[in-house]
């Protein structure tokens, strides 16, 4: 759909200001421009999932074809909702607008879209609460700060809460820890509701319903790829490293992202992962049922987070491991860390972790059993068991992106430093208030990394971007290491935009480099097959 | 217009007030029974209002966690801001309601361009931080001052905390340093939501208001205080009446105290449809309150239904083929 | 340049960047708030420090320099920012032909008493090559948003390519390795 094309008058386009009367925020009509919005969700996936008013429609339409009734589905939805969980209640009652919140969201740094500003997003939802739950609200109307639920209500909710990347920055800073996050899960939840979903979500989760993983790799896909993962580590180490799948009696069973099973630069830190556990001589399987760490689930509404989630439970007992490792991802950690347990738990079938190379109990995930590569990683490293040539990451000045989720729903911070400073010589961190629990999202989270949104994208990452540009001119850092999938699958488009050069890996990409195993023959290339520092052959 | 019509409602409650101050006729109503009706109010709407919170149950652990978790011994977990005892979560929301932790947070010196090169500059938050403190720090104080006019003997601590408050001496009646605070803090406050244009876009009617009450009553009480004084003891008659439920109306109190009241009992009445139970909502807010020991203990969802799932065996039975060829053990052959 | 007019814009040059960098923020209809324009820290508000600092260093180098060659990262910077932020190529080019108007303004006084027209004239040519120049800058930038799309693309789907055999490790290097040993 071409936008129509206006000529303007002569003059109208060097006037210096054609700035808008700034008109309030419930007269600010939503509009959707291409490359600033996801494409709406498809009917076959709705389909597949079970998922209320499967169609195809598009957001550009005019009409979104949403049911008759759906005010009522909304707002039956809403009291639902109220009355299920005490966190959406308080942050719909006591925000006091005090704006501590605005200015912290990427988004709205990017964009000085006042909607982006976490509180007026919660107030997208909070004026139709007060509207039809509160007293103040059907009294006083729009002097309460209420308003009516309509189509242009409904419409600036999608667009909203599909510019939100749930990463709790918000309510690090919120005098009363209102956490827009939970306002946009609830938001999307209620969305769900009449159908209104993106495709770049309800499209994995509908494969990870069926297949396993968000990707919809089938069960020969994932040990096809993890098998040329092998052969890529034997050229390159000549060491031919054996993964399982699905093997029964293992002690542990590794789960990690999709993501890493594709795609650059997420294979690489999955060879990291193999070459670790070969090395290690760990007793580990991979499962192709429950080949997915992360969860869109989670950016869909909490039931489906849950249906997706059973695997990995289900699968550890079937296998009869006796703990979980997790891979590198964000929002995983986030559900693993905060919500797992409660859905699917308890899991009083498996053991407490215990690293059968250090004898470290991990008395941190002594419910949940099971814990995060960094965690593991941090603790052999601290023992000494491993054999590291940080040298042949000589040529990487690094630095580290906190993911939001591990950094805010569960706090890892330190044990992804410490693997960084024991396999590289040069680690730089970002500014202080860009990092640790003050980290700025990537801008695709929350599964808005899709390719359509690219303008959006590239504005929600830039105060990330921003940061890295400060360490890349100050110390001339030219890689960006991270622990999570979507940032290794969203960061390369968002370097190659606003910082040129500088690269994206996986922590345990860098390890997998610095690894020395038993055996291996004089590596003359790192997992990218690019020369390493003083050993290939054209330095 | 949002401040305007605020504004307005304001005068008009005052305007209430002093016809009603001076009318003796409506001194009962406005002394006593207006009062009594703004605390009902209060304390039942103050009760509804956490009780319907109450009952919402909390589904999930959701702490914010805004330092180290605890994982290995050797690496220094943050105890307050990632709390895996009760101890912590005591100490984290101490610090958030006592000291405002979370808008200090803000505060940060930065370096920021300046004319000649990067200068030190310090954020507009952290006046936010300083200003509500300073704001409810008074109002508390003030508050409790209050007691010596419903109490008697008046108790020690009251008798101290004036006698702090008073320790500049200046005039008499002895000035008091929360006097000057709260009519300071809340100017800014006020100041703030409309020079600030991202707060002045964000603010409602409902958060003008309580301002304008509040400075309404602060300048009414420091009237009545130093300029049109009224007949304490009388107050005091009235005030021990009110609070031992055996209300009487002495004659002569004065124009200004019927005003302050009434305004008084409006603010309170008000209070729990308001914004202003953030003062209970932030003992309750989730992501503050919680022990982050999700990995350690189980939390209990209490409405953890049951969700459709898809099976390893419907999985299996979709791939068995393609999982043999692939060499993947499988349950049936 | 003529002598007179270089001193002449260097005395006024912060209240031109300044008028500039307002006249630049008045173009975010939806800065309704305010924010662009008031917040000035380099990582609270990148955006707005992109601005003020890219605009400083592009009227000096256009001032001083003869060659644009230095001011060149600054408008790289800017344009970078509103190739991403709903403008046409219009719109997000304006900033450039706005200096015009605005020096014309703010030298009123000396243009109308005719002291520094050729100079100016001068001066506004510079400020034509620049516009080219963003020209070539804006439509590199959105050439790349297509492009990133298609990398990330590729990237998803290597391993895939790899394995049907559509795609190699590029063979020239293994040539060069068996050459050196």
């Amino acid at each position: 759909m071409a936008p129509k094309v206006k000529l303007p008058k002569p003059g109208e386009l060097s006037q210096i200001d054609f700035k808008i009367p700034a008109t309030d925020w419930m007269d600010t009509p939503v509009e959707f421009k291409p490359g600033t919005y996801c494409w709406g969700a498809k009917e076959k996936d709705l389909l597949t999932l079970g998922l209320p008013n499967p169609r195809q429609w598009s957001p550009a339409d005019e009409d979104w074809k949403i049911p008759e009734g759906w005010e009522t589905t909304i707002l039956e939805g809403m009291a639902e909702r109220l009355s299920k969980y005490r966190s959406f209640k308080i942050f719909m009652d006591i925000c006091v607008r005090c704006g501590a919140c605005a200015d912290k969201c990427h988004f709205y740094i990017a964009t000085g879209d006042p909607k982006n500003m976490p509180v007026l997003r919660a107030e997208l939802l909070r004026s139709v609460y007060k509207r039809y739950f509160t007293k103040s609200g059907k009294f006083l109307g729009r002097l309460a700060g209420a308003r009516e639920l309509d189509m242009n209500v409904l419409k600036e909710w999608w667009s909203y809460f599909f510019q939100c990347t749930e990463c709790r920055r918000c309510s690090v800073f919120c005098p009363y820890g209102i956490d827009q996050a939970e306002v946009t899960i609830i938001g999307r939840e209620l969305l769900n509701l009449v159908g209104l979903n993106i495709d770049w979500i309800s499209g994995p989760v509908a494969n990870c319903y069926m297949k396993g993983n968000h990707l919809g790799l089938e069960p020969h896909a994932i040990t096809g790829n993890i098998e040329s993962m092998v052969d890529d580590i034997e050229d390159i180490t000549g060491i031919r490293v054996n993964p399982t799948f699905n093997r029964k009696g293992a002690e542990i069973m590794f789960v990690t992202p999709s993501g890493d099973l594709l795609g650059e630069p997420g294979i690489q830190t999955c060879m990291g992962y193999l070459m670790l556990f070969h090395e290690l001589g760990l007793d580990y399987t991979w499962s192709t049922y429950a080949s997915e760490g992360g969860n869109f689930g989670f950016f869909t509404s909490n039931d489906m987070a849950k249906r997706l989630n059973y695997k990995i439970y289900a699968e550890a007992k079937r296998l009869g491991v006796k703990w979980i490792i997790g891979g590198e991802c964000g929002h995983m950690w986030r559900v693993l860390n905060q919500y797992m347990d409660t859905w699917n738990g308890p899991a009083d079938f498996l053991e407490v972790p215990k690293s059968p190379i250090t004898g470290t109990v991990f008395e941190n995930a002594k419910s949940t059993k099971m814990i995060h590569i960094s965690e593991f990683t941090a603790d052999l490293i601290k023992h000494n068991k491993l054999n590291l040539d940080p040298t042949r990451n000589d040529h990487l000045k690094v630095t580290f992106h906190d993911s939001c989720n591990p950094s805010r729903g569960m706090g890892l911070l330190e044990e992804p430093r410490e693997i960084i400073r024991a396999v590289c010589n040069n680690f730089y961190e970002m500014p202080e208030n860009t990092i640790r629990e003050k980290t700025f999202c990537c801008g695709s989270g929350s599964g808005l990394n899709a390719s359509e949104n690219m303008e959006q994208r590239m504005r929600g990452g830039f105060p990330r971007a921003n940061a890295v540009k400060y360490v890349k001119e100050k110390h001339g850092v030219n890689m960006l290491a991270n622990i999570c999938a979507v940032d290794r699958a969203a960061l390369p488009a968002l370097m190659d935009y606003w910082n040129p050069g500088v690269g994206v890996t996986g922590v345990t990409e860098l390890v997998g480099n610095a690894l020395i195993m038993k055996g291996e023959k004089e590596r003359t290339t790192n997992l990218r097959f690019e020369d390493l520092p003083g050993k290939g052959g054209n330095e | 217009m949002k401040i305007l019509f605020s504004l307005i409602s304001v005068i008009v409650l005052i305007i209430v007030a002093t016809l009603g101050a001076y009318i003796t006729s409506l001194h009962y109503a406005f002394g006593i029974i207006i009062p009594y009706v703004a605390l009902t109010m209060f304390v039942g709407g103050f009760i509804y209002r956490v009780v319907k919170w109450g009952q919402s149950p909390v589904p999930f652990r959701i702490p914010t966690t805004i330092g180290q978790q605890k994982s290995l011994p050797w690496i220094k977990q943050n105890k307050i801001e990632n709390p895996t005892s009760a101890l912590g979560v005591i100490v984290r929301m101490a610090m958030e309601i006592l000291f405002f932790r979370s808008l200090f947070r803000n505060t940060k010196t930065e370096l920021r361009e300046g004319k000649n090169g990067p200068e030190l500059a310090y954020g507009s938050a952290k006046w936010l931080w300083l200003g509500s403190l300073f704001f409810h720090w008074s109002f508390l104080i003030i508050i409790l001052r209050h007691l010596r006019f419903f109490l008697s003997p008046v108790p020690y601590f009251v008798q101290l905390m004036e006698s702090i408050d008073g320790m500049l001496q200046i005039g008499l009646p002895a000035l008091y340093l929360t006097d000057v605070f709260i009519l300071v803090a809340i100017t800014f406050l006020f100041l703030r939501r409309i020079f600030i244009p991202q707060v002045k876009y964000i603010s409602l009617p409902a958060d003008y208001f309580p301002l304008f009450m509040i400075m309404s009553i602060a300048t009414t009480g420091i009237l009545m205080r130093y300029f049109y004084k009224v007949d304490l003891i009388a107050v005091k008659q009235l005030a021990i009446g009110l609070a031992t439920f055996q209300p009487v109306l002495p004659e002569g109190i004065g124009v200004m105290f019927f005003i302050h009241i009434f305004l008084v009992s409006v603010l309170f009445a008000y209070f729990p449809m308001s914004k202003l139970m953030h003062m209970g909502g932030v003992f309750l807010s989730p992501t503050r309150n919680m022990i982050s020991n999700n990995r350690m203990v189980r939390h209990i969802n209490p409405w953890n239904h049951e969700v459709e799932v898809h099976t390893y065996q419907q999985y299996e039975d979709e791939y068995r083929e393609k999982m043999k060829k692939a060499g993947i053990p499988v349950e049936k052959e | 340049m003529e002598l007179f007019f270089r001193d002449l814009l260097k005395e006024r040059k912060s209240a031109i960047v300044e008028k500039w960098f307002d006249a630049i923020i008045a173009t975010y209809p939806m800065d309704t708030s305010g924010f662009l324009k008031n917040q000035r820290d380099q990582f609270a508000n990148p955006i707005g420090h992109t601005f003020s600092n890219g605009i400083e260093s592009i009227l000096s180098t256009l001032i001083e320099g003869d060659t644009f060659a230095e001011g060149l990262p600054f408008l790289e910077d800017i344009i970078r920012v509103r190739a991403i932020q709903d403008f046409t190529p219009a719109k997000a080019l304006n900033f450039i032909f706005m200096l015009k108007t605005i020096v014309r303004e703010e030298l009123e006084k000396e243009i109308r008493l005719g002291q520094i027209s050729s100079a100016l004239l001068g001066f506004e040519s510079k400020i034509d090559d620049l516009a080219l120049l963003a020209f070539d800058i804006y439509v590199k930038c959105r050439e790349q948003i297509y492009e990133l799309k298609t990398d990330e693309l590729k990237r998803m789907t290597f391993t895939l390519l790899k394995k049907a055999n559509l795609m190699s490790e590029i063979p020239v290097q293994e040539f060069e390795h068996n050459d050196q040993k």
